[in-house]
């Protein structure tokens, strides 16, 4: 059993003493503890089910490579799935609960599957549910769906809150352990500005576990000191619990904070993403143990020796009694030989090789621990415990030899460098035959804007399983050098740790493993992939790696196969009977560990997820019953609201109110853009498809802009305020898509040109007084000269009306007299205020953007976005009185003249209007004869603005209709989408007031 | 080729799966074929497949740089869905998911074809108005779509937000037959069959030219050597261009990384495909039980297969906003894939200037959804010269202005 030992436990506080919750039972930990090792000291060996076969799952790592030990945590909204017990830091009152089994952990029905096994190998699903073709959605898949997935589903809304952080420096380190501090010592002193990332709450790394000695000191004190010499650097920057998430192009560097997560009741932030800019990046994140592939690996109580130790040492627990040790390498005698100093029972080390280690050997025997060279584990036994191991001959088939009778066992098949923030961006691997690894190749580094490398790999991550300190001092100088900075003239710290004989790889153990034990030799224990499953996949033909990850699921399990991946392809490359290095890696990418969407997503998320333009009149609008419209990241008022009144009702209102008496438009969110210089005229010409320079000054025209594929994209007013300024109007969604086109044209195409572009949409609330009393309520406000002589159709004029400086525009989008006013932003409530104050005679009322639809289509004034949808061109809405003869050239002219563009059967814009004056539906089609060559119902026509017109009592509607202008008259057909089916006669556009009288007063 | 079912597992299961045959053979290039497909993604290789079963040409070969399937049909969000606007685009994909609905059968490789439902989110007034126009169009193309509304939306999808403070759901264009597939079986499902043809699929097979004769194409060299052929198809998304080069022409196509990312495997919570084009994201559930989300492509061209981060923030964002319990699960994993983008975000299905080489390209971020129909289609092109799926889609629409933008109907594609 596992259980607290009387004494040790570096890293824990026997004095705190923390109450939790597992599966509904109250157990007690330390402080320091983790949720895993607190676990172990309840001999909770059993923790969780794996996928596939439900198999029974314990702790098996110490740190983030735990693929078993994943539980949800807590409840409602700090509820969280597929926690890692190894890196969850234990608190007070902490909750959890074990994963994916029914009904309960013990007792779990979906463990059928593990006595199916043999029917359910790599990949059955593609070979089987097949027929009857309804069975996979309506009963396969959902039973493969229920039996699927881990941790359960968060049903609550986020209780916490997220933050971002930006960062800028020369260099940051990655991993806390002995080679990161070694490497921030260096550039601290060379003057660089650092940042130290540790991913856990602990500095160090295995060192102040593993033993040996820096600088004569142990190195727990090394660490302590070396930390406190960083902490003095005012150039370095120290963050714990703060892991190196992934590498991205150009310096970039993801860092994941874990601020509360150890301490929810905590304020602030639970976590904070750090995005960072950097010249160089040197990761020292160290390196990971690799299991042995031995049948029955996957028990509860079998661990990665180092994992072992790190219990003892660190928390105080002991995995088991009486721990089996079995290894291919010098290290793993270390857990041997901690176990024994502990007090605990050591029955065996089993060394697969068969003249056995150095040193650490020695020290064993000294202790008295019997060794066996040449020996592997033939099986474990036991169910939801380890109960005894079969010792065998490592180069036989697993006869076995003896029965040692343990609790658990401790297993080292040699360590992998942890390459993956090296290979997020492109850095290159390459195979050490000496430590069985793939370890950075220095030669192939991701490489920067510069061309040259900007990630850099100290201590174990870099190969230097030992040494690594002096490893980390060696790389740190370069990296200062390639800063631009001169490192300081210290000798690295010597190193003291015992001589280790090299280790033997072992991929399978016993090498020649019968069938029956490949089946139960496991490689993912996530996800339930076995040395037989991959040998099946090499033998069907996925040969790649990345066929037989894909088809196994080897390494896609929440670990990323940090444990799994280096043993599988080692396996399927003797499967295929070629070298590891040809086999090569599966991609690593970001991130390193697991982040939570909440961190990515930061601050942003409900009221803040996207910033809110407002107008100045915004909170007026709010408060008068605005019924809100998104308007790109505006939002504008659909209508006015008024208590009583539906939605459709107050639109009816505000239309019948402007055309009779006088409206009110928020119009500010309409783009305006400043178009200045000598070639301001020029520019504008290529831009719109009318001429623009011939504009006079006080003179606005309307104007189209084309892509240069020939649609139309964008319209509206210009106006010339001087010789070489144009005030242009967008329309509101328009402007920063507008504003971007004139930039790109103006700096990839343009450059010479001597025009400037300014995006002015904001700095003036623009009004629209819209009605046949418009000039008399703004005459009641006094002022500037606003009549028809003074003020004609088209022309502006900047002046006073009222206290108000103003700039005044005669254009109409509803075919009424009307007045766009600018005043400056800051007065535009003011100014609406005062509006209305005039208009209250009047009857003045505002009115929002559904009846300002209605009114541009009673009048037949296209919409951009509804009469456009990307695929028109001007001419298709008849629009070719606003199409320059004269000029030779403007964006989209010559796209206009391809042949399809000139088409004759190309949709024409026309008015449409039911036979029963109902409304047509929109966007419905009208239909002609017959079907096309792929059997489609052709098409003659659709509907591109579809209203209820309250001036003229019936349906009214835009469309474009094939030959449309030479069939008025004609009745359409238009089947909506519930069997009824539409008649619309072909109309004029302009359904209102066609000589424009209402509009020139 | 032996077929596979539950009584071959149970069979093999009793020795141990010793018996069970390579999916696909693993040849040495021939020194002439009648086709060479270039490129043994999806779309290549149900190019091939369609060739032998629809037109009996079997003399085959599918050469591949890399391995099967390793393109964007191993990297994209699986999502298969028909509710296109215009007519041309509705064709082909709804005969490509008419397709999907029997190919496991067809292949006899279970490709886990789940047509759960794909909905598209109007979360503003102008997205209603054309998801309403898509299903008026749809309902004369033959295609199966309804509008909903927001109560409709959240009982066919209860994680889903409908009245977020910004962009309040407003209705969905609901296909209920769309969905989602395995995406590498549907590779090693095509690859199989057409192993099983008797042609030949060429792993680590890197084209490296392409040679012609006056005017006409007459096979590839390749790092295994040169190979000769009558006819060429070029299908080789992401490296379009780079093939088109060698072929003597050039292709309206820019390539950009499209991202995407999964979340840690959890419990069955999500049934259906989600859109939402306002906000830019989409996500689905597997069968594995991971979040599987998506979002626009990255701004700016490049071949790196990996994408920048700000993208993936915008997108988890979007989701969060739209299904709030997302913000505690984690990202296990993002990737990118390289996608060719026209200029109509439609894709190429044509004869080139080079006669007897075809091209199928530009796809954009949608491909995975057009395999089946994009193969047929192009397999009817290659062997008779002319396909109604494809004629909409030759390369002259350029030169002409006939574009198929499907820009109204979906800001975001996939």
């Amino acid at each position: 059993m596992s259980l607290r030992l009387r004494d040790g436990g570096r890293l824990i506080d026997r004095s705190a003493r923390m109450a939790f919750q597992f599966d509904g039972r109250s157990l007690t930990g330390f402080a320091g503890d983790t949720l895993a090792s607190a676990l172990l000291a309840n001999d909770k060996m059993l923790v969780g089910r794996s996928f596939k076969y439900h198999r029974p799952r314990g702790v098996v790592a110490s740190g983030a490579e735990e693929p078993n030990a994943l539980v949800n945590l807590a409840q409602g909204g700090t509820f969280e799935p597929n926690q890692r017990a190894t890196t969850t830091e234990l608190f007070d009152g902490l909750t959890a609960t074990s994963q994916n089994h029914w009904p309960s952990l013990e007792h779990d029905i979906g463990a059928v599957n593990s006595s199916l096994a043999r029917f359910l190998p790599a990949g059955f699903y593609y070979k089987t549910f097949i027929h009857p073709r309804p069975f996979w959605k309506h009963i396969y898949e959902p039973f493969i769906r229920q039996s699927a997935g881990l941790g359960k589903a968060p049903k609550d809304r986020d209780a916490d809150r997220y933050e971002h952080f930006y960062y800028f420096c020369d260099l940051v380190v990655i991993g806390g352990g002995v080679a990161g501090l070694q490497a921030a010592r260096v550039a601290g002193e060379a003057g660089a500005k650092v940042l130290l990332l540790e991913q856990s709450a602990h500095w160090g790394g295995r060192a102040p576990v593993d033993g040996g000695e820096i600088d004569g000191r142990p190195a727990e004190a090394w660490v302590t000191d070396t930390l406190a010499v960083l902490e003095a650097m005012p150039n370095v920057t120290l963050r714990s619990r703060c892991m190196g998430a992934g590498v991205y192009d150009h310096g970039y560097l993801l860092a994941y904070e874990r601020l509360t997560d150890h301490a929810p009741q905590a304020d602030g932030p639970r976590h904070r993403l750090w995005r960072i800019r950097t010249q160089q990046i040197i990761t020292a994140t160290g390196a990971i143990e690799r299991p042995l592939s031995f049948a029955g690996n996957d028990i509860p109580g079998v661990m990665l020796a180092s994992a072992v130790r790190d219990y003892v040492v660190n928390y105080g627990v002991a995995p088991g009694q009486r721990t089996v040790v079995v290894t291919n390498n010098d290290d793993g005698y270390r857990t041997a030989i901690c176990l024994k100093q502990a007090g605990l029972d050591v029955p065996r080390i089993l060394d697969a090789r068969e003249t056995g280690g150095g040193a650490l050997m020695e020290e064993a025997r000294a202790l008295g621990i019997r060794i066996d060279c040449g020996r592997a584990v033939g099986k474990v036994q036991g169910g939801k415990r380890v109960k005894s191991v079969q010792v065998c001959a490592q180069k036989g088939s697993g006869s076995a030899l003896e029965e040692v009778a343990c609790d658990a066992v401790a297993m080292s098949g040699g360590w992998s460098p942890v390459v993956h923030l090296w290979s997020h961006c492109g850095g290159k691997l390459v195979w050490d035959d000496v430590q069985a690894h793939f370890r950075p190749d220095a030669d192939r580094p991701p490489l920067g804007r510069s061309g040259q490398g900007f990630v850099a790999v100290a201590g174990a991550a870099n190969g230097a399983l030992t040494g690594a300190v002096a490893d980390a001092d060696a790389m740190a100088r370069g990296v200062v050098q390639a800063i631009g900075l001169k490192p300081g003239k210290g000798i690295a710290p010597a190193e003291t740790q015992p001589e280790e004989l090299p280790i033997e790889p072992v991929w399978l153990m016993p090498a020649q493993a019968k069938t029956e034990l490949k089946a139960k030799a496991w490689l993912d224990y996530q996800n339930d992939v076995k040395v037989s499953d991959v040998q099946l996949a090499a033998r069907e033909g996925f040969e790649s790696v990345e066929h037989t990850k894909r088809y196994t699921t080897l390494g896609m399990a929440t670990d990323q196969g940090k444990l799994s991946n280096i043993n599988g392809l080692a396996i399927l490359s003797d499967a295929l009977g070629q070298p590891i290095p040809q086999t090569g890696t599966t991609t690593f990418r970001p991130p390193y560990t697991p982040i939570s969407m909440g961190a990515i997503a930061g601050e942003a998320r409900g009221d803040i997820f996207q910033p809110v333009r407002e107008t100045p009149m915004y909170g007026w609008n709010d408060s008068n019953g605005a019924d809100w419209e998104p308007v790109g990241h505006w939002r504008r008022p659909y209508a006015y609201v008024r208590s009583g009144e539906t939605v459709h009702d107050a639109v009816m209102r505000e239309v019948t109110n402007t055309r009779e008496n006088v409206g009110l438009l928020d119009a500010s969110t309409l783009g305006k853009l400043i178009v200045k210089g000598p070639d301001a005229g020029k520019f504008l010409d290529m831009l719109y498809t009318n001429m623009m320079s011939t504009l006079k000054p006080g003179r606005c025209r309307y104007g189209l802009m084309c892509t240069e594929n020939g649609f139309l994209t964008d319209d509206g007013v210009v106006a010339r305020i001087d010789e070489d300024t144009f005030l242009c109007h967008t329309t509101t969604g328009g402007a920063d898509r507008i504003h971007a086109h004139m930039e790109e044209w103006l700096q990839t195409e343009w450059w010479d040109w001597q025009v400037y572009v300014a995006n002015v949409t904001e700095q003036y609330a623009q009004i629209g007084v819209v009605g046949p009393k418009a000039r008399a309520v703004l005459e009641t406000l006094g002022g500037m000269d606003l009549s028809a002589e003074a003020l004609p159709f088209m022309a502006w004029a900047d002046g006073k009306i009222g206290a108000f400086d103003a700039r005044a525009y005669r254009v109409s989008f509803s075919g009424e007299l009307s007045y766009e006013i600018a005043v400056p932003a800051s007065r535009g409530q003011a100014f609406w205020d005062a509006l209305l104050e005039a208009g209250k005679a009047h009857g003045i009322m505002p009115y929002g953007t559904e009846a300002l639809h209605i009114m541009r289509a009673e009048k037949g004034f296209i919409m951009i976005g509804d009469e456009t949808d990307g695929t028109v061109i001007p001419q298709d809405l008849g629009l070719n009185w606003a199409i320059s003869k004269k000029k030779d050239d403007y964006l989209g002219k010559r796209a206009q003249e391809r042949v399809h563009m000139t088409d004759p059967d190309r949709w024409k814009l026309v008015g449409l209007e039911t036979v029963d004056g109902s409304v047509l539906p929109d966007g419905a089609y009208a239909v002609a004869e017959g079907t096309n060559a792929n059997g489609q119902r052709n098409m003659q026509g659709r509907v591109t603005s579809t209203y209820h017109s309250p001036t003229l009592g019936k349906g009214i509607a835009m469309g474009l209709v094939k030959h449309g202008p030479d069939r008025m008259g004609e009745v359409l057909e238009f089947p909506g989408t519930d069997g009824t089916v539409f008649k619309a006669k072909i109309v004029d556009p302009v359904f209102y007031d066609k000589d424009g009288d209402k509009q020139n007063v | 080729m032996k077929r596979y079912s539950a009584f071959a597992i149970a069979r093999e299961a009793l020795r141990h799966h010793s018996g069970w045959e390579r999916a696909w053979a693993s040849p040495e290039p021939k020194r002439k074929y009648d086709v060479i497909i270039v490129g043994a993604g999806g779309h290549g290789l149900a190019t091939a497949y369609y060739l032998g079963k629809n037109f009996g040409i079997t003399n085959v070969a599918v050469l591949e740089k890399g391995w099967l399937g390793g393109g964007n049909t191993g990297r994209n969000t699986t999502i298969i869905r028909s509710n296109y606007l215009q007519d041309a685009s509705a064709a082909i994909y709804e005969k490509s998911r008419s397709l999907y609905e029997d190919l496991s059968q067809d292949l006899n490789y279970n490709v886990m074809f789940s047509p759960r439902g794909v909905m598209m989110l109007a979360q503003t007034h102008h997205e209603v108005r054309g998801y309403q126009r898509t299903a008026h169009a749809n309902a004369l193309q033959g295609v199966a779509t309804e509008y909903i509304g927001p109560e409709r939306v959240k009982e066919l999808c209860p994680i889903i937000c409908i009245d977020g403070p910004r962009y309040p759901v407003l209705g969905a264009l609901w296909q209920p037959r769309g969905g989602t597939a395995r995406h590498d079986a549907v590779a090693w499902g095509y690859a199989r069959a057409c192993s099983a043809m008797g042609m030949d699929i060429i792993q680590k097979c890197e084209v490296t030219g392409v040679r012609s004769e006056g005017g006409k194409v007459r096979g590839v060299e390749t790092s295994k050597g040169p190979i000769e052929c009558d006819k060429l198809g070029v299908v080789v998304a992401g490296h379009s261009g780079v093939l088109a080069e060698m072929a003597g022409f050039r292709l309206p196509i820019e390539s950009v990384a499209l991202q995407a990312l999964v979340s840690e495997p959890i419990k069955p919570c999500m049934d259906v495909v989600v859109m939402a084009n306002t906000v830019h994201g989409y996500m689905s559930q597997s069968d594995k039980g991971e979040m599987v989300i998506g979002g626009g492509a990255d701004g700016y061209n490049n071949y790196t297969q990996r994408g920048s981060f700000h993208h993936i923030e915008e997108t988890v964002r979007a989701l969060i906003e739209t299904f709030p319990m997302i913000s505690r699960l984690k990202m296990l994993r993002q990737w990118g894939g390289i996608v060719d983008m026209t200029g109509d975000r439609s894709p190429i299905l044509s004869k080139t200037p080079l006669e007897g080489c075809f091209i199928n390209c530009g796809w954009g971020t949608g491909g995975f959804k057009a395999i089946p129909g994009s193969g047929w289609g192009m397999a009817q092109l290659m062997a008779t010269g002319a396909s109604p799926l494809t004629a909409e889609f030759s390369l002259d629409r350029f030169k002409e202005g006939r574009f198929i933008d499907e820009s109204v109907a979906a800001g975001v594609a996939h």
